[in-house]
């Protein structure tokens, strides 16, 4: 891809990678909110966003032949257990409401996000065309 | 794409809740089936529920929804003098299930509202995945 078009991206893509993931694990809860000794996870989002955006975690490459590193970041936030509010006598700790707020928010963020790429992608076109 | 992970999360969660439900259905169906002896008699089933990995990759360990099976409660049984009754053992008893109807009640509101959630989430990642394809356009 030119290197024009990743920098008019930015982040963006980043963040989509991380609400996906965030949607699977919050499905997971949802799914598991009858199972026996299921523990809820959700990721971190503020530190996961924060490893996106920032590029201190990336490996720095001084030679040609160095391979680039994008860090740890997006591929593999850290995945946390929640502390849960009124824990459940068969040891689960999903609380199907919230759950269900989380995942509805988390799905409202990655809309958000493509409507921002889109307007991006807009841009360019425009750009493009000069029209 | 993680978000095809949520097809089979949820799909899973949805059949153990129908399993749930038909389990349910046959318990509720049950409760008036007069036995003659305590094993003959039938016993309020329930399915046993496990989180199920649904990938291996990395941190994204998603879980879904397994059935390990189903199990008769060992509750004791109602044991009814009904001498006249055509299915009464020697002694002139009968025996009821152990199907609670008020507990099956509760379960079946809470086994249908599980599916419902997970119909829902299913749709908003459909949703997500055909907003995200027609990205750009």
């Amino acid at each position: 891809m030119p290197n024009f078009i990743d920098k008019a991206v930015g982040n963006l893509p980043g963040h989509l990678s991380v609400y996906g993931k965030r949607s699977s694990l919050l499905a997971s809860n949802i799914a598991n909110a009858n199972t026996p000794g299921y523990k809820a996870r959700d990721i971190d989002f503020r530190a996961a966003l924060a490893q996106a955006g920032g590029e201190q975690m990336a490996l720095k490459t001084t030679r040609g032949n160095h391979i680039a590193n994008s860090g740890p970041g997006l591929s593999s936030p850290e995945v946390l257990y929640r502390t849960p509010l009124q824990p459940s006598l068969d040891g689960n700790t999903v609380d199907s409401q919230q759950e269900k707020a989380r995942f509805t928010e988390n799905a409202i963020r990655y809309q958000s996000t493509l409507t921002f790429l889109n307007g991006k992608f807009k841009g360019l076109k425009l750009a493009i065309k000069g029209e | 794409m993680s978000l095809f992970n949520i097809f089979n999360i949820s799909g899973s969660a949805m059949s153990a809740e129908s399993l749930r439900l038909n389990t349910t259905a046959s318990n509720l169906a049950n409760a008036q089936s007069i036995g003659s002896s305590e094993a003959t008699t039938y016993h309020a089933r329930s399915p046993v529920f496990a989180a199920m990995m649904q990938s291996m990759q990395g941190d994204d360990a998603s879980f879904g929804v397994e059935v390990k099976g189903v199990v008769e409660s060992t509750a004791p049984l109602e044991k009814r003098y009904q001498p006249e009754h055509p299915m009464a053992d020697k002694e002139g008893y009968v025996f009821l299930p152990n199907v609670n109807t008020v507990d099956e009640m509760a379960n079946m509101i809470s086994a249908s509202r599980a599916y419902q959630s997970n119909v829902e989430v299913l749709n908003t990642s459909k949703q997500l995945m055909m907003a995200t394809l027609r990205l750009g356009q």
